[in-house]
């Protein structure tokens, strides 16, 4: 055993050294183009509540209850692909896919059928709610996005749906982002 | 020192007796499947109590026994000449070990098939559907006539001598029903339906528990039982089935208006009213109960008024929210809330 030859320890050695070198071959990407992307550009929030909420897997989680508890997921289904209601799981907003555009179209209602919940559900669970929304089509931060859905349901995760730039009418991307 | 502290034994025996006659007992003998799982440990406790008192005796025996010496005071590595009665005592240890095993497997399967024999027939029993949600008791009673169903929550009231087939199913998590007093535990599984027979034998005021970790507030996730005669059982069945009494007063038609219009109603169902939420604890009759938000306060208007006011204050994490209602809104539905005896 002791007259082990160095070539065979050196032989170990290299294996060792090769599976380390394996596991950093799947190592994040970053970005660092100076171009913004044109989600952030809109994302650019005004009410400091937004971030608060987004950035919660708590409220998310909460907005997750929230959403069939009080039967938004009867119009709009359980996983956001729509039905009676428009879809929340693609990458369009008709009345803005920011977390006050949001908050602002479960309080005030819609046209077209989407009724104004101002005074029959608090102010926090309507942002609880936003953020569940937009957690839909995975817009908050990949951290903070839930793993699995409560119920059971064949939808993917929503932390390996690929994050979808949003595309707003009433928020009009910069012309120089398009290129990006 | 042993000698003196000999003397507290009974007392800590006494000690852990002394929750017998709780509200909330293992012990507990008031309902037929409790008594036999009671019956079964009083003999696990008596046999292998007796096996452990042999085992320390042993074990005493050893520390204390002194080797053998040889006419020269050596130590005699063969022994005090003890071995063989030792021996056979050993034998024997391990056919009363063999054999005891044997024993208590015995009584309990026999406890085991003769509590499934004694069970009557769901069918001829009082049909209850229980929903345990995180941390609450959504309790049903069915009827061939459904115009006497009764709705309520974190509350059972069981006419005694009847039994009682109860339906257990989970919306969230897995939570446990356990009236210690009446049964043993049954698991509530999220997309499964498990069920469970009380037969109480006494009247009483028991306390139930959720027995499964089912988040922030499981210790508070309680069930207020009461076992009444038949008859008594019957007039609240009656007056549950009933819709809510309409507000009487000023104060407590702006409170109805509040509770009907706003958030409240958005959760909460009140029988009788446009309020029909399904999400929340069933309130038509709210103020006849013993506690509110699942045992966590006893019910008086001075905790309506704070569950109202700041629910996450006592109960951190329960579903529901802050709602932040001004001080005549507060004084109002509490009022109202507490006219819904």
């Amino acid at each position: 055993m002791s007259s082990r030859s160095p070539n065979k320890l050196a032989r170990i050695g290299l294996a060792g050294a090769a599976l380390l070198a394996l596991g950093a071959c799947d190592r994040e990407e970053r970005d660092t183009s100076r171009q913004p992307k044109p989600e952030t550009i809109s994302l650019a929030s005004s009410d400091p509540r937004a971030k608060e909420y987004e950035n919660s897997s708590f409220h998310i989680s909460q907005g997750q209850r929230y959403y069939s508890w009080m039967n938004c997921s009867g119009c709009h289904a359980l996983a956001g692909g729509g039905g009676m209601g428009p879809p929340l799981s693609d990458d369009e907003w008709r009345y803005g896919g920011r977390m006050e555009d949001i908050v602002q179209t479960i309080l005030k209602g819609r046209p077209n059928g989407m009724p104004a919940f101002e005074g029959r559900i608090t102010e926090q669970q309507a942002w609880q709610l936003a953020a569940f929304v937009r957690s839909l089509s995975a817009q908050p931060r990949q951290d903070v996005l839930p793993g699995r859905s409560d119920d059971i349901s064949n939808a993917e995760p929503q932390t390996l749906e690929e994050r979808r730039p949003q595309q707003s009418e009433s928020n009009t991307t910069l012309p120089s982002a398009e290129k990006d | 020192m042993r000698r003196r502290l000999l003397p507290l034994l009974p007392l800590l025996l006494v000690g852990s007796a002394c929750s017998v006659d709780g509200i909330q007992s293992v012990g507990g003998r008031d309902g037929q499947g409790g008594a036999a799982i009671a019956d079964l440990f009083g003999i696990f406790l008596v046999a292998t109590l007796l096996f452990a008192a042999v085992v320390a005796a042993f074990l005493g025996a050893a520390a204390l026994r002194r080797r053998g010496r040889r006419a020269d005071g050596i130590e005699d590595p063969e022994g005090s000449g003890t071995e063989r009665p030792l021996k056979t005592g050993l034998i024997v240890w391990i056919a009363a070990v063999a054999i005891g095993l044997f024993g208590l497997t015995l009584a309990s399967h026999l406890t085991d098939r003769s509590m499934a024999r004694a069970l009557p027939d769901p069918a001829s029993a009082l049909r209850i559907e229980i929903v345990a949600n995180q941390w609450w008791w959504d309790v049903r009673y069915h009827f061939r006539d459904p115009s006497r169903d009764v709705r309520t929550a974190n509350e059972l009231h069981l006419p005694a001598g009847v039994p009682a087939h109860v339906t257990l199913k989970s919306n969230d998590v897995i939570h446990s029903f356990w009236v210690p007093n009446l049964a043993g535990k049954q698991d509530l599984i999220p997309g499964r339906i498990t069920d469970l027979m009380l037969i109480p034998r006494k009247t009483g005021v028991y306390r139930g528990q959720c027995a499964e970790f089912c988040g922030m507030q499981h210790a508070h996730m309680a069930l207020d039982v009461t076992v009444e005669p038949r008859e008594a059982f019957e007039r609240w069945r009656a007056h549950n089935a009933a819709p809510a009494v309409p507000p009487t007063n000023a104060l407590t038609r702006a409170g109805y208006d509040y509770f009907t219009t706003r958030e409240c109603s958005t959760c909460h169902a009140i029988a009788g009213t446009p309020a029909s939420g399904q999400v929340a604890p069933d309130l038509t009759h709210f103020a006849s109960r013993r506690s509110i938000a699942a045992g966590t306060l006893p019910m008086s208007r001075g905790h309506i008024y704070a569950w109202i006011a700041d629910p996450q204050g006592p109960k951190p994490g329960n579903a529901m929210p802050y709602i932040g209602l001004e001080a005549d809104e507060l004084h109002a539905v509490a009022a109202y809330l507490e006219s819904l005896k």
